[in-house]
């Protein structure tokens, strides 16, 4: 079981290889493109395989449009990658994060997470296991924050910890330094977020998505509406959490901060419409 | 999550006149988990929720639910004796009006009382103290135990109906619309109530609901009715975010910003 998992592995890292020669003849950089080298020699097991990935929305009450985002989605991210989608606006990267974190539904192909010792196919996995992976394994940083009444902004960010059971005290410590770090006021810290700036939101939930300390972050977009000051906070704890061998996939327009962060980057190309080849 | 569910429902069909109710359900629910049941009025939803708590028999199919101490059970299989005393006990029913839910002529405290006597309880500090607790915890102030719940607020009679269902520490609840006759302000608090209850006491929850925003708030998984079949089951944020059914799509789209 084990062997034939590092052997598939391995195949398909050989695999990703030679998509990405590709991406790079597309006119990514020949520097990016050693670095992730670098990186897979020394990570020999993916945590995140996706292959042939498709999504296509239909739209029933349109009159039935569809409307394909996605085609044909390869690559592999293990521990220590911090993977850039890039590609213009309207591509479908947001996209493709929200079928990684199976809050959309992949129309076709494979995406695969591993769990410690186990695969698990997302697009066939049970609602339960789904839950139980954004709780142990895939954390996700969305653009906005999801406002939740009455609850402090401790609360919000302490709550992907205390959804594994830890203890309310040590989860709001943990929250407390992130926060902290993030320049959020402590005065803001027993409201609830619903009254804040959009800057003050989104380090909210930076610091909601980071305190779980999943092995695989999805960030969207993190630093849109941060200070300088407080990029470098993010950029920071991104560079943090690769060191530290977790595997992150993000979107991120700012380029100076995607040259700081990025060991890989992912082009992705807009999906060609049915028919229109022909 | 827990790979044994509480509760199973296998190709339950429940009608009225044979043409109205719900058709051909199967779902399972596990522990702590919670499922909101959404559609139009008329879609099927609540004789769904009184099919699957067999309030009414359902035609056929069947619903087998995890009973403490004995395990998976068929309720086609249990006594009426046997069926009460799994409603009083580990069920909660949190109705629309609360008035349906509650004994308006009798206190509040004897309202939360009335459950813990049914399993026992017969010291009355005791019973009066847990009354009190159980106020508080749903935000009411300890001193009205005595009132009769006449007296109280729509917001306040709805959080009374579920202290006096949970006082037992049930592990499922069944709450029908348990939002739809309160004004917003007050749904707010009593959605934040019930959202840190069913964590805390790690209840599994039906919630029956027309209002998506419920849903999104409380549910881990959703279920959507039209025509009483079920045309969409997911994740709550999946349904909401990428519906996949032309009604669903509807539904989401009909939702007003904010």
């Amino acid at each position: 079981m084990n062997t034939s998992h590092v052997l598939s592995s391995a195949k398909a890292a050989a695999q990703s290889d030679s998509n990405f020669s590709a991406a790079t003849l597309a006119g990514e950089s020949e520097v990016i493109h050693q670095d992730w080298r670098a990186q897979s020699r020394s990570s020999d097991t993916a945590l995140v395989q996706v292959r042939g990935l498709g999504k296509m929305f239909t739209l029933h009450n349109q009159g039935g449009v569809r409307l394909p985002v996605l085609q044909n989605v390869d690559f592999d991210a293990g521990p220590g990658d911090c993977l850039v989608l890039a590609g213009p606006s309207g591509t479908g990267k947001s996209t493709l994060l929200r079928c990684l974190y199976g809050n959309y539904l992949a129309t076709e192909g494979s995406i695969r997470m591993r769990d410690g010792e186990r695969w698990v196919e997302l697009t066939r996995a049970p609602e339960q296991q789904i839950l139980q992976l954004r709780r142990d394994v895939i954390g996700y940083v969305s653009q906005f924050l999801r406002v939740i009444p009455r609850v402090s902004t401790l609360d919000v960010v302490a709550e992907p910890l205390r959804e594994r059971g830890q203890d309310a005290e040590a989860a709001r410590e943990q929250a407390a330094a992130l926060l902290r770090r993030l320049n959020v006021p402590q005065r803001l810290w027993g409201l609830p977020p619903a009254t804040f700036s959009g800057g003050e939101q989104q380090r909210v939930n930076i610091a909601r998505g980071f305190i779980g300390g999943h092995p695989v972050l999805l960030l969207d977009e993190p630093t849109a509406s941060l200070d300088a000051d407080n990029r470098a906070v993010v950029v920071a704890l991104i560079r943090e959490a690769v060191a530290a061998g977790r595997c992150l996939i993000g979107i991120f327009h700012d380029e100076a901060v995607r040259d700081e962060v990025a060991t890989r980057i992912l082009p992705i190309q807009p999906a060609v419409p049915a028919g229109a080849s022909e | 999550m827990n790979p044994q569910p509480l509760l199973s429902v296998r190709d339950m069909t429940c009608t009225w006149d044979g043409v109205h109710g719900c058709r051909d359900i199967s779902f399972d629910l596990h522990p702590g988990e919670v499922l909101c049941v959404v559609g139009e009025s008329g879609s099927g939803k609540s004789t769904l929720l009184q099919a699957v708590s067999w309030q009414v028999q359902p035609e056929s199919g069947s619903v087998w639910y995890d009973i403490r101490n004995r395990g998976f059970v068929d309720l086609a299989s249990l006594s009426a004796a046997h069926l009460r005393l799994l409603a009083r006990t580990d069920w909660g029913f949190v109705r629309q009006n609360a008035r349906d839910g509650l004994r308006m002529q009798v206190s509040a405290g004897a309202n939360i009382a009335e459950r813990l006597m049914a399993v026992g309880e017969r010291h009355y500090g005791d019973l009066r103290s847990t009354a009190g607790a159980w106020l508080e915890k749903m935000e009411i102030d300890a001193n009205r135990l005595d009132d009769a719940p006449a007296a109280f607020s729509g917001g306040m009679q709805q959080r009374l109906q579920i202290a006096r269902n949970l006082v037992t520490y049930p592990r499922m609840v069944f709450m029908d619309e348990p939002t739809a006759s309160l004004d917003v302000s007050v749904q707010a608090r009593l959605l934040d109530l019930l959202r840190q209850l069913v964590a805390d006491l790690k209840l599994a929850a039906i919630v029956v609901t027309h209002d998506l925003a419920v849903a999104r708030l409380l549910a881990h998984r959703t279920l959507v009715m039209r025509g009483g079949r079920v045309v969409e089951s997911g994740l709550t944020d999946q349904i909401l975010d990428d519906p996949q059914h032309p009604y669903t799509q509807l539904l989401v789209s009909s939702i007003l910003q904010s």
